[in-house]
């Protein structure tokens, strides 16, 4: 015990001294920048509390994107320029191919699995009484790290050789059933389909707790007005509630979709990437880190961006739309 | 409040009715649940238990252990976990307190700025800074660690020395932070702009600057949606693999728990019963910050996503 609190406590004191100076530095600059006064005072206002976000954001996002871009350009160790080699390897390696085929199944699959069945819930939810319970236990998962769902999916997928027992609940359920269950993290393609119900899993209390709150936001006299006019059941959801609901859940969908396109932990964890369920996030950090070729890895890594772009373009036209009516 | 009641009596808006639909999320409520739950109770079974039968005997035979849960916390020598995960659960709080408080700050700071203190291209800027919300941080991990590692140089100037923080706690904070900032300003600028207009002018007109504003009015106001990305940032650093695993070496003077557990993983055979206590002591600690606080996170999830 003693040893442990001499190997921790100086970790506990880094944090004081850094979060200390943190705000002792705070504190000079907004005590000498407050004296400045006159025409200097706006200009140092900003700089000062603009300052700090803006070079974060230039060093850590801005500026490393760019390097990234002209690495994906570059060889192994980023010394010498070799034009487009590296995205014609990646293109031209049937692996490779199969990384980007499982990507798109995964950002095709689950934003749709998970915003559907969020909705449903949503719905759902909207129709019953003391929904506060259920609620918190469907949106649990969310609190739990990528890795800790995969171990807990790890336990439910498990397999044994037919005459062992089958510890695994998915196992037990299938030959209860009087079929042979199968090793399912090592059965092609099904494995990919079993890892994204883990993000399904942990993603879809996101997407129903947004979707349940813009569900509770349709004004009521709307609803019964229609509902005077004769729109009962699935006519009223189609006709009112979603188109009310529609924009958000748009924007669930997207986040969904960046989600999944970045996904890592799940398959990391579950496969390591073997088993033919990579994705581009898990070979780009494999291509950096395991295989040292950072020109392949940060091609993979603009790819990844060029897959966002859509995403963003539509993100930006809405904010202009928005910004023109208000 | 009342007219939500009187719809809800109304059944002209039910789509399904109260009772099929009660059924229907209490199953998959249950279907939810099941897997943490089974889990949860292997956490408390024997090795051999494990190994011989599915976690569902529990019930039919009720043999209990802390065992897993002691070679967790205070290692054993049969593990592969020699010296426990409690140094590893000590990073992650190491971790993630600054890698909280840091963004919140700096981001509370840059919103102010871009909502009250508006100057040419301040608006722009901000759409610039939304923008940067869905860029994926792979595209900023080699590049930024080669930064800490070597430093920055144009040809054979050095523009930033080497700053050594790689493999240090700083070297963790840092990109926290960093990829934090696009969502944190985004969100906490929603709030801030929506703040009363008399308010701040009235301090104006008093004479406050910039900073006394920000202290005395801004800060305390923007308490809500502070509380609210703070939760949200504290999920994500704790329960981030790729960052973690980019900037900490897997040792036990900096590694996260999240970072240990996904390593356990890994070792194959090597004990499927420290895996599940080590497991539950890794989410513990969020999801107690998660029931307790889930009020707030809601809100912090709703500012972002529900225009």
């Amino acid at each position: 015990m003693n040893s442990f609190l001499s190997t921790n406590l100086p970790k506990f004191e880094q944090v004081l001294i850094a979060i200390a100076v943190f705000f002792a530095i705070l504190m000079v600059v907004f005590y000498l920048a407050g004296k400045a006064n006159g025409r200097k005072q706006r200009p140092i206002a900003i700089l000062v509390l603009l300052g700090p976000a803006m070079i974060l954001l230039m060093a850590g996002l801005i500026v490393p994107a760019i390097q990234t871009i002209l690495f994906s350009f570059k060889d192994a160790n980023s010394v010498k320029f070799i034009g487009i080699q590296n995205y014609s390897w990646l293109i031209a390696n049937p692996d490779m191919r199969k990384v980007f085929f499982n990507t798109l199944l995964w950002i095709v699959v689950t934003p749709f699995a998970t915003t559907a069945l969020g909705l449903f819930l949503a719905i759902m939810l909207d129709r019953m009484k003391r929904e506060s319970v259920a609620k918190s236990l469907l949106f649990m998962p969310m609190a739990i790290s990528f890795v800790g769902a995969s171990v807990i999916w790890k336990f439910v997928y498990d397999y044994a050789v037919p005459n062992k027992p089958q510890t695994g609940l998915l196992s037990a359920i299938v030959r209860s059933l009087g079929f042979k269950p199968s090793n399912w993290i090592l059965t092609q393609p099904l494995n990919t389909f079993l890892l994204m119900i883990i993000f399904v899993w942990v993603q879809t209390g996101f997407a129903m707790v947004i979707l349940s709150a813009a569900i509770k936001a349709v004004p009521a006299d709307i609803v019964e007005a229609s509902a005077l006019d004769g729109a009962h059941g699935w006519r009223l959801f189609r006709n009112i509630t979603f188109p009310m609901v529609r924009s958000t859940t748009i924007v669930v969908f997207a986040t969904m979709l960046v989600t999944s396109l970045k996904l890592f932990d799940i398959v990391r964890t579950m496969t390591g990437g073997n088993f033919g369920t990579s994705v581009i996030s898990n070979e780009m950090y494999a291509e950096v880190f395991v295989r040292f070729d950072q020109g392949r890895g940060s091609a993979l890594a603009v790819i990844l961006f060029v897959f966002v772009t859509p995403i963003l373009i539509y993100n930006i036209r809405n904010l202009r739309r928005e910004r023109s009516i208000a | 409040m009342s007219t939500m009641k009187l719809a809800k009596a109304n059944p002209g808006r039910k789509l399904f009715s109260s009772k099929v639909a009660t059924t229907v999320v209490w199953v998959i409520t249950i279907l939810w649940t099941v897997p943490t739950f089974g889990l949860f109770a292997s956490s408390f079974r024997n090795k051999q238990d494990i190994f011989l039968s599915g976690w569902w005997h529990i019930f039919t035979n009720p043999h209990l252990t802390l065992s897993n849960y002691h070679a967790v916390i205070f290692g054993s020598s049969s593990s592969t976990l020699s010296d426990g995960v409690l140094p590893y659960l000590m990073n992650s709080i190491v971790i993630t307190i600054p890698a909280v408080i840091f963004p919140v700050v700096v981001a509370t700071m840059a919103a102010y700025a871009l909502a009250w203190v508006k100057f040419r291209g301040s608006d722009a800027l901000f759409f610039f800074i939304f923008c940067l919300q869905i860029v994926p941080i792979q595209m900023s991990l080699v590049p930024l660690l080669q930064l800490f590692t070597g430093g920055a140089h144009i040809g054979t100037i050095t523009i930033i020395p080497k700053l050594g923080i790689a493999g240090h706690f700083a070297g963790i904070w840092l990109p926290h932070t960093m990829f934090a900032l696009p969502l944190a300003i985004y969100l906490l600028h929603n709030f801030i702009a929506s703040l009363p207009r008399d308010l701040m002018e009235a301090a104006y007109v008093d004479g406050a600057n910039h900073f006394k504003v920000f202290r005395q009015i801004v800060l305390p106001l923007s308490v809500p949606a502070i509380a609210a990305f703070a939760i949200f940032q504290f999920l994500w650093v704790w329960n981030d693999l790729l960052v973690a695993l980019t900037f900490a070496s897997g040792t036990e003077e900096v590694a996260p728990i999240n970072v240990k557990l996904a390593s356990l993983v890994g070792q194959w055979g090597s004990g499927w019963e420290t895996l599940t206590a080590g497991a539950f002591v890794t989410i513990a600690i969020p999801l107690i910050v998660f029931f307790s606080l889930q009020r707030f996170f809601v809100r912090g999830l709703l500012a972002g996503s529900v225009k």
